[in-house]
């Protein structure tokens, strides 16, 4: 603003003080928040007209009324008369558990895929290609129809089911497979498979530590993998397998008894891992060959193995190109996994972004928890990969 | 040394021939497919997937497949294979969708002049670009107007709804539309975020984060159900301007990150030069910065444009009728029932060709505009 009170023979105060560059900066974002401020204003004010037009309040009430309305695969307890809170609630958990079961299978495909492009063998590198270069190209909602369409299609019914041992069905009403019934004695074993995992944990760090330190080197993996499976697992068969399985059975036209992974849970997990695994195929590929030969020869010429060259050297380097794309396909599978509303999944979209707001007649409010739901999902999985990922981007001077 | 072979002076002997073990297809299958014990393995699982899975899938898409016939009946008499029948008797309307008869010379006249447009954005050796290049920027309205119809001066075309568009049409009005207006909006925004002026800064990072962090088809959901109520009492909005509006609005988010990469890898001394020249922001922006970043950006663009072209099946789930959502209508047809995977595969197939063609071209371009920073 000084130079407002300078003694300058400019030809008017518009034109000094656009020519200006702090003060033009000032006013244009000025006008900006204006503008915005304006176009917000004006959406308000219709949308209280409109609903005022026809008597509708914006209130949260009906999250508190029973929801009339059934969902096929519930991991709590819900039944019609449930209110649609504990609708919105099993939603969530539908989403969350196909999100984490896609996003674990992609994960494994994914790098699967990765490492059969860089391999020298023909075929099998050909191959990876071919399925890449397919299931990119193919929307991925297409992918879930078709997917869907072929277990509902093609798979028997309970009568006809595809017996699997004796013990697992495979029906196009969905997989049925033996529940878990555990005994008290059972807990003995969760409880040393948590002690397994802290103890690695600890173990990890004071092994990375003498090795630092002495240059002795402990076999952390074995010792890690036995403390995590191995305890466990014999005390299992000491303590005489304490969990008794529920078998399925054939009553009427279905089977009951067991658990059951409905064909459209299977159907979304499957097509969502597959779709994203094409993606991180390439990422990791991407990865991998980023990193420069010479550290492979370096290794090479210091005498390290050719396994440990792999795990200490390349991979760790690796990864720092991975982390970042792969975290953004990770949240693209969380938001694609939205498209379950297809083929009659209930997650988030579906029961109160779809139900729900049809029969409460709430748009308003239901779409607005549907997207902060949606925004706290993704904030969550990308601040957990960015934590990730600054644990071991390189840390320089 | 022997009298009959030729003698050269040093260096100036010509090239023999590789070893036989080296060349020719015996040792490209010891190379390739035979080198290791690993590798024999891997060959051979991978040729024993290929023999289980390959004769019965070309059987079943090709040799015992049914070309033509009336019903499903025609197609279940001829054998086990697919029935592309079915697809051959509704390809006008996997194309045109439900566009009235007497005026889909108005799709087609648009898809020619698509293609005409095309022609000078992808290819810069073509006479008179420049002039294409304004024609290419103006064919979103003349294709507006040609399918919709309406008065414009003295021309006047019958109007056609738009709930009666469908079909690979309405994946082109979508997916053009898209591409064409998120790629400005996505510069904007992209600037808008790398801004020095921080109110606008704040805005533009809200806005992208809060596009990214959700899921399309909610936000289609939004412009289905709820954004009538945001509008001034009374209007009325027609349902796929509001598609069309989302889908953009989607697309410019990505594209901005995408962008805004490009950006980030332009150093401050290409501004600061601008600057040291005179330039104003938007000169230096234009002349300077975003050729080189755009060009940096290319393969991100193109990405999202496939996703975005992709993305337009969504709209099926609110009800417009893209080459899916025909399909899936048709299959309630009782007299061609059960036939989901040929219609999934033919959509499948149409979607293969345009996004691996869209992915080739960029390709192309990468290597056309790479000028030779590379060891």
């Amino acid at each position: 603003m000084n130079e407002v009170a300078l003694p300058q023979p400019q030809r008017n105060i518009v034109s000094r003080l656009w020519n200006d560059k702090e003060t033009r900066q000032v006013i244009i974002q000025i006008l900006a928040f204006v503008v915005i401020f304006a176009f917000f204003f004006i959406m308000v004010r219709n949308a209280i007209t409109n609903l005022e037009a026809i008597g509708k309040d914006i209130s949260m009430d009906f999250l508190s009324q029973p929801s009339n309305y059934d969902i096929s695969q519930s991991l709590i307890e819900y039944s019609s008369r449930s209110t649609h809170l504990r609708a919105m609630t099993v939603g969530i958990i539908n989403t969350l558990l196909v999100a984490v079961f896609g996003i674990a299978l992609a994960t494994v495909i994914g790098f699967l895929l990765g490492v059969c492009r860089l391999s020298k063998n023909w075929i099998v590198n050909k191959l990876a290609y071919v399925y890449i270069e397919y299931v990119r190209n193919v929307p991925v909602l297409l992918h879930i129809l078709l997917v869907h369409g072929i277990i509902v299609n093609s798979l028997p019914t309970p009568k006809n089911a595809v017996v699997v041992n004796e013990v697992a069905f495979l029906t196009n009403r969905g997989f049925f497979i033996p529940s878990p019934d555990f005994q008290p004695l059972y807990w003995v074993v969760a409880a040393l498979f948590v002690i397994g995992v802290i103890f690695s944990l600890r173990f990890r760090k004071y092994a990375q530590k003498v090795q630092d330190q002495t240059g002795k080197h402990y076999p952390v993996f074995w010792i890690c993998f036995g403390a995590i499976v191995g305890v466990p697992f014999i005390m299992y068969f000491l303590l005489g397998s304490p969990i008794v399985w529920e078998i399925p059975e054939l009553k009427g036209f279905n089977y009951s008894g067991g658990l059951v992974i409905r064909p459209e849970f299977i159907a979304l997990w499957l097509a969502l891992s597959i779709y994203t695994a094409a993606f991180i195929g390439e990422i990791v590929r991407a990865g991998i060959s980023a990193v420069d030969w010479g550290q492979n020869e370096a290794a090479a010429a210091l005498g390290v193995t050719r396994g440990r060259t792999l795990s200490l050297v390349v991979i760790p380097q690796a990864l720092r190109i991975i982390i970042p794309p792969l975290t953004s396909q990770y949240l693209n599978l969380a938001k694609n996994s939205s498209l379950a509303i297809a083929i009659g999944y209930m997650d988030i979209v579906a029961t109160i972004g779809g139900i729900t707001l049809n029969q409460t007649g709430r748009e308003m409010e239901c779409m607005a928890i549907v997207l902060t739901l949606y925004l706290i999902f993704s904030l969550l999985i990308s601040s957990g990969m960015n934590w990730y990922n600054n644990r071991i981007k390189l840390v320089e001077r | 040394m022997a009298s009959n072979e030729k003698s050269y002076a040093p260096g100036q002997h010509p090239d023999l021939p590789a070893p036989t073990n080296l060349v020719g297809p015996i040792a490209w299958i010891r190379g390739n497919l035979l080198s290791s014990p690993t590798n024999i393995v891997l060959t051979a699982l991978a040729a024993w997937f290929l023999y289980t899975i390959l004769p019965s899938t070309l059987n079943w898409l090709f040799f015992d497949a049914v070309f033509t016939g009336e019903d499903r009946n025609a197609c279940r008499a001829a054998g086990e294979g697919a029935c592309w029948a079915f697809i051959g008797e509704r390809f006008k309307l996997f194309t045109y969708g439900f566009y009235p008869l007497e005026q889909r010379w108005r799709v087609n006249l648009s898809f020619v002049l698509l293609c005409l447009a095309m022609v000078p954005v992808l290819f810069d050796k073509v006479p008179y670009r420049q002039y294409g290049l304004y024609y290419a920027m103006a064919f979103p309205f003349i294709a507006g107007w040609l399918l919709v119809g309406g008065n414009i001066l003295v021309l006047e075309l019958p109007i056609v709804p738009t709930d009666k568009f469908g079909g690979i049409m309405l994946t082109l009005v979508i997916g053009v539309t898209g591409i064409a207006f998120s790629l400005p909006l996505g510069i904007l925004l992209a600037l808008g975020r790398s801004s020095r002026l921080p109110l606008i800064r704040i805005f533009c990072i809200g806005f992208i984060e809060f596009i990214r962090g959700v899921p399309l088809i909610t936000l289609l959901f939004v412009a289905s159900t709820m954004l009538s109520y945001f509008l001034p009492p009374g209007t009325k909005f027609d349902l796929l301007l509001r598609v069309l509006i989302m889908v953009t609005l989607f697309a410019s988010a990505y594209m901005a990150e995408v962008i805004r990469g490009g950006l980030q890898a332009i150093p401050n001394g290409q501004i600061e030069a601008g600057d040291a020249l005179g330039l104003k922001y938007w000169p230096a922006m234009r002349l300077i910065v975003l050729p080189q970043a755009l060009k940096i950006s290319i393969p991100g663009i193109v990405n999202t444009f496939i996703g975005l072209y992709k993305d337009t099946t969504l709209v099926i789930i609110i009800g417009l009728l893209d080459p899916l959502g025909i399909g899936r209508a048709s299959l309630s047809d009782p007299k061609w029932t059960g036939l989901s995977n040929e219609v999934y595969l033919f959509v499948a197939l149409f979607f293969f060709i345009s996004c691996f063609a869209m992915s080739r071209y960029s390709l192309y371009l990468e290597g056309k505009l790479e000028t030779g920073h590379k060891r």
